[in-house]
């Protein structure tokens, strides 16, 4: 299982591609909003939590279907499918790596957010450490399924954030709660409610992808 | 092979079932446009209720049944659940469609909007996207048994995501007042001839869903005879 994330880990280092886009991409989405959303008119907390979802959920899409595409055209898959590894493992590899990603993707994009965003109106707290994690392992968890499925369609690149986004939806409203919450000292109702339905989610979507893994390997 | 013909005549799928539908669909749309009273306080309008309220309930029947005939495909790999998959998934997706088209028809003269982030709204539109994202990996298949068996985990891990969307949307909008539900004793439909009213239309979609999955079924199990036909002629 660590063998897929070094493997993963050490593609990455070596060209280097997907974190420079990554961090362009955020850019270029904060900016986006800056022009279409007018930050000045909107309350900063709601506002960063927002900006910081989305950026991280498109960033996903890229660095997700990256993951099984070079696998496919390399033709890795195969080399996957008879590795001495049992398909959960495999699973939990690719979901580890990408999550290892998206958590480096946040950790660039929410300082980036909140110098360019929140200039005033912020007090971010512990709690989107909490948030920021569960949620980011929710769409590595959900994320991994449907890339490993889409790559295998003529549609890759689209079907995967198609089939992920509606599952994401319990998960996005929760992260996003929690976020505002955490940014702006925003007494939040039911925290604790809002922390077990994202980590609830974590175990459901991680537990089925390992379990189901079986299903998508075996070609 | 089937040993009956394809084009013999079998009483429940050929008569008993649609001519059960076409009855009771008739009577539905007597009694809810003829007979009944209109709803003292909404009016005329109430009477999308009828239909809209039950097509939700066949919607949410549908997506179980997708969801069991996946698991049911994953362990036995046969195509007759394959098949009740795709059919339900094609008829829950219609069905769904119905609902959020008949809502906002009720809403907008009740509510005075179309549309609102209530939690069954909310609920609804989500599913809908489940339903047609399965659709379109299923259209990518082209008969790829591989991309059959993903959508089958589509159909599982798709039923799974509904209980953490209600807990979601429950302490999303928690805070704000139910629209639909109540705990008022006094609300909800009194009158006897409303309920027969309702009760005859839930029975009428009932019949019409299971009508409309049998022929689905059948339609694509002709259709994979077809292509294997054409494969046969092909070699030969």
């Amino acid at each position: 299982m660590w063998t897929i994330v070094l493997k993963d880990l050490a593609i990455e280092r070596r060209t280097g591609e997907l974190l420079s886009s990554l961090f362009l991409l955020a850019l270029l989405v904060v900016l986006i909003f800056a022009f279409t959303l007018d930050p000045d008119r909107l309350k900063a907390p709601e506002f960063a939590a927002g900006v910081l979802w989305t950026t991280l959920v498109f960033a996903g899409t890229l660095s997700l279907n990256r993951s099984f595409v070079i696998e496919r055209e390399g033709g890795a898959w195969t080399a996957l499918a008879l590795a001495p590894l049992d398909a959960g493992s495999i699973y939990l590899g690719k979901t580890i790596a990408n999550f290892l990603f998206l958590l480096l993707a946040a950790v660039v994009f929410l300082p980036l957010i909140l110098v360019l965003l929140g200039t005033r109106g912020l007090a971010p707290q512990p709690l989107v450490i909490a948030s920021v994690l569960l949620g980011v392992t929710g769409i590595a968890a959900v994320g991994t399924l449907f890339a490993a499925m889409a790559s295998r369609t003529r549609a890759r690149e689209i079907l995967q954030p198609l089939l992920s986004f509606p599952i994401l939806a319990p998960l996005l409203i929760g992260a996003a709660r929690t976020t505002t919450a955490g940014l702006g000292a925003v007494p939040l109702e039911d925290v604790t409610s809002w922390l077990l339905m994202l980590g609830g989610f974590d175990i459901v979507f991680l537990t089925s992808g390992w379990l189901a893994f079986d299903w998508i390997l075996e070609e | 092979m089937t040993t009956r013909s394809e084009g013999a005549a079998r009483p429940w799928r050929d008569v008993i079932l649609p001519g059960a539908t076409g009855i009771t669909m008739l009577a539905a749309i007597a009694m809810v446009f003829l007979l009944v009273p209109s709803d003292s306080d909404q009016g005329v309008v109430q009477r999308i209720f009828y239909f809209h309220v039950n097509l939700a309930w066949m919607c949410f029947a549908g997506f179980v049944l997708v969801s069991i005939a996946s698991a049911w495909y994953l362990w036995t790999g046969r195509r007759a659940a394959d098949r009740l998959a795709v059919a339900s998934a094609e008829i829950g997706m219609l069905y769904t469609t119905l609902m959020l088209i008949t809502g906002p028809f009720w809403a907008r003269p009740i509510w005075g909007v179309w549309w609102t982030w209530d939690p069954r709204l909310t609920m609804t539109v989500v599913l809908w996207t489940i339903y047609a994202g399965y659709l379109m990996l299923r259209r990518m298949a082209d008969g790829d048994e591989t991309i059959l068996r993903y959508a089958a985990v589509l159909g599982i891990v798709g039923s799974l995501d509904i209980p953490l969307l209600i807990l979601a949307i429950r302490l999303w909008r928690g805070i704000h007042p139910a629209v639909m539900i109540s705990d008022d004793p006094n609300a909800g439909i009194k009158d006897p001839f409303m309920v027969w009213t309702f009760l005859v239309a839930m029975v009428a979609l009932g019949l019409l869903f299971a009508w409309l999955v049998w022929l689905r079924v059948r339609y694509e199990a002709i259709d994979e005879r077809l292509a294997a036909l054409h494969v046969e002629k092909a070699r030969a």
